[in-house]
Order: C-alpha cells, then structure tokens, then sequence
C-alpha cells in the first residue's frame, strides 16, 4: 500500500494513513514537509508500527511504516 | 450588535452620524497610552464564540503590560453578499456581538471600526489601554531568580486541529477551548499592577516556548521551562500524540531550535507542546522569589489559575537560552 501525501497539509495526511493503522500490511507514505513526516511517524508509533525514513530527492520523504 | 455601555462618557462624539472618526476623551492626566492590534482567521465553529476569542486576545496585549482597556476598534474582513457567497451576514453579526461583550467586560467603549471584503473572514480588534507609565510590566524585564507563572493551560493549537480533522472526541477539546480563549486576561492585569511585576507577556502565535525565548534574549538572561509541569488542556496529549501537530507548532520549535537546548531525559512530546502555538494564551508572570507566595494569593483571590511552569536564569551560552528541563 502507497500512500500519496504529496501537496498536502496538516491535518490531512495523518488522516488518510490512520485506517490503515489497524491493519497488518506494510504501508509507504510519501510525504514533502516535516510536520507530515512528524505526524503521521508519531501516528504510527503511538499504533505499534515502526518507521523508517528514507530520503527520495526534492524534499520527498518514504516513511516505511512496518507492523 | 449592542456596543458596550460608555459609563463615563469616554466617547464625545460618535459615528452615529455617519461621521468617520470618532472623539474619544483623553485619560486621566499622568497615564499613558498603550496601543496594538490582533487580527485572527476563525478558530473553531461557533461565530459569536470567535468574536469574542479575537477580542480577548487583541485586549490580551493591553494586559500583558498591566495597562486597562480605554477604547477600542472593530476591524473585520468578511465576504460581501452576492449571489457565489454563501456566508450570511449573521455570521459577521454573531461575531461583533461576542466581540463586544468581551470589550463591555473589559470596561472599553468601542470607538468605531472597519469592514473590508474579502473571501477569507478574519476579526480582530485596535485596542487602546491607560496605563500608569512607571508600573508597565515589560518583554525585557527577567532578573536571574525569577519565577515563571503561566495563568492558562496550553494547547489551542492541537485542540483546534483535532477539530480541523473533525476527530473522535474533538468536540468536548472545541468547547474546553474555547473556555480559555475567551477568558479575559484582566485578573492576572491586576496581579500586575498589584505585585509591581517588571516583566510579563501573553502567550500567542510563538508559543510559551518562542515567547518566554523572546523575553530571556531582551533581557539578557537565559531562562528554564519545566516540561513535567507545564499544564495542558485535557486531550491535548493524547491528540498530539496522534499526529494532531499543527505546522505552525512544527515551525515555532524549530526556528528557536539553534538557542534552545532540551535537556536528557526531558518528554521530547511536552517539549515540542512547549511551542503550541496560542490562540489567546495566558500571561506569562515574570515574579521575584521574594513575591510569588503574594501573587499566587491574588491570583488565587481573584479565581485565576497559577501554574508555575520555569524560572529565570543567568545568561549562559547561546545553545542554552532556553533550557527545557
């Protein structure tokens, strides 16, 4: 699953990754500003899963959320 | 909209005659003027809730110094009825009428205002406030020693983005918040003026964190904020923790990263919370070891919340001109 943050803002992203939270698939988030990297890491966290940031270029951010 | 009542006459001639200006008599001989504006974009869903939140906050300036509002002017941005606009005018009446119940409560008469149109509704209020020029509480005021008193929770920030994500519980968080910003800062005003207080400020858009950072570098003095004792507003924990961070919470931590130093062990959540941006915080009281026992009695005296969040420190290196303990 892929999830495509781009453009957006706050609250939004944490918002469209949160359904996916109580699930067990691994999900990648793309994000392009840190309060969307923050947030939706802590999102994450605070459901179990661990993140991994991984750098794409241009400001993009994978977020590799893992149960 | 009823304008707040003019007791002492303060207003000479008004603008009841479609005149554009309007005669305000001077205060009393030996005060000075103290004068600001704050203008806001809506924060949360009720109209007359907003209106008085803006006007709680554009006075909340007038406070901070330990002056008391004279007069005041409405200044609002609101779309003009047309047939695209779905906003209806009640919502600018709704608005003005919680506005000038605030100003009433503060005992200032409303000397006029200004509508311009725009898509976007934003409110606030020109605010002119007496103050006895020799008491005037100041940003640059901190002594090593000081203690810090905060006289609000914190977290308009994270409680108006909860409702921005219209969040399970976020409606109990709107209605806590708004408890708070409407609340005039004129209590703990009084505490200025009675305890002679040096310095003090209201915590707004920068946070308790860039605020009190502001203060320590007028003053050249560091200063040391305790995350374990910083009070929130219910929910605001459990909200951040979620992700329900605004961006401007993000911005305010990281443009005072470079002089700020979060100490080991310190909750990394509390210390970023330690930024929340404000809408209508509280005073920040800059008070004398010597006095705090005296101006927590007069805060308590007078129903006002005193959280001792921090205290006031020598100057220390750059890093450390904010210490998050």
């Amino acid at each position: 699953m892929l999830i495509d943050t781009r453009g957006l803002s706050c609250p939004q992203p944490v918002l469209m990754v949160y359904p996916h939270l109580s699930g067990t698939d691994p999900v990648d988030v793309l994000v392009d500003n840190t309060t969307s990297q923050e947030n939706v890491s802590r999102a994450a966290a605070k459901n179990g899963w661990k993140v991994e940031a991984k750098e794409e270029g241009d400001g993009i951010v994978r977020l590799e959320l893992r149960r | 909209m009823t304008p707040p009542p003019d007791r002492d006459g303060r207003i000479l001639h008004g603008f009841s005659n479609n005149e554009d200006a309007v005669l305000v008599k001077a205060p009393p001989a030996g005060l000075a003027l103290v004068q600001t504006v704050d203008i806001l974009g809506p924060i949360g869903n009720d109209a007359r809730l907003f209106g008085q939140t803006a006007a709680a906050n554009a006075l909340s300036d007038v406070y901070a110094m330990g002056g008391r509002p004279w007069s005041v002017m409405n200044i609002a941005a609101f779309p003009s009825p047309t047939a695209e606009s779905d906003t209806p005018l009640s919502i600018l009446a709704d608005i003005l009428s919680g506005a000038m119940e605030k100003v009433a409560e503060a005992g200032a008469v409303l000397a006029g205002g200004h509508t311009l149109d725009d898509d976007l509704i934003k409110f606030g209020l020109s605010v002119t406030g007496v103050i006895d020029p020799a008491l005037a509480a100041r940003n640059d005021g901190l002594c090593p020693g000081d203690v810090l008193i905060l006289t609000k929770p914190l977290g308009t920030g994270i409680l108006a983005t909860a409702l921005k994500a219209k969040w399970p519980g976020s409606g109990e968080g709107e209605s806590e918040m708004y408890r708070w910003t409407t609340r005039l800062n004129a209590h703990a005003s009084e505490v200025i003026r009675a305890t002679r207080l040096k310095a003090a400020t209201d915590i707004t858009g920068f946070g308790l964190g860039g605020h009190v950072l502001e203060m320590a570098e007028g003053s050249g003095v560091s200063v040391e904020l305790e995350t374990a004792s910083l009070p929130f507003m219910p929910q605001v924990e459990e909200f951040a923790s979620c992700g329900l961070i605004p961006a401007g919470t993000y911005r305010n931590r990281d443009y005072c990263s470079c002089r700020t130093t979060v100490a080991e062990g310190a909750d990394e959540l509390r210390a970023t919370l330690a930024f929340d941006a404000q809408t209508s915080g509280g005073l920040l009281l800059a008070v004398p070891a010597g006095r705090v026992q005296e101006a927590c009695e007069r805060l308590a005296a007078l129903g006002e919340p005193a959280f001792r969040v921090g205290r006031v420190l020598p100057l220390r290196e750059k890093k450390e001109r904010l210490v998050l303990a």
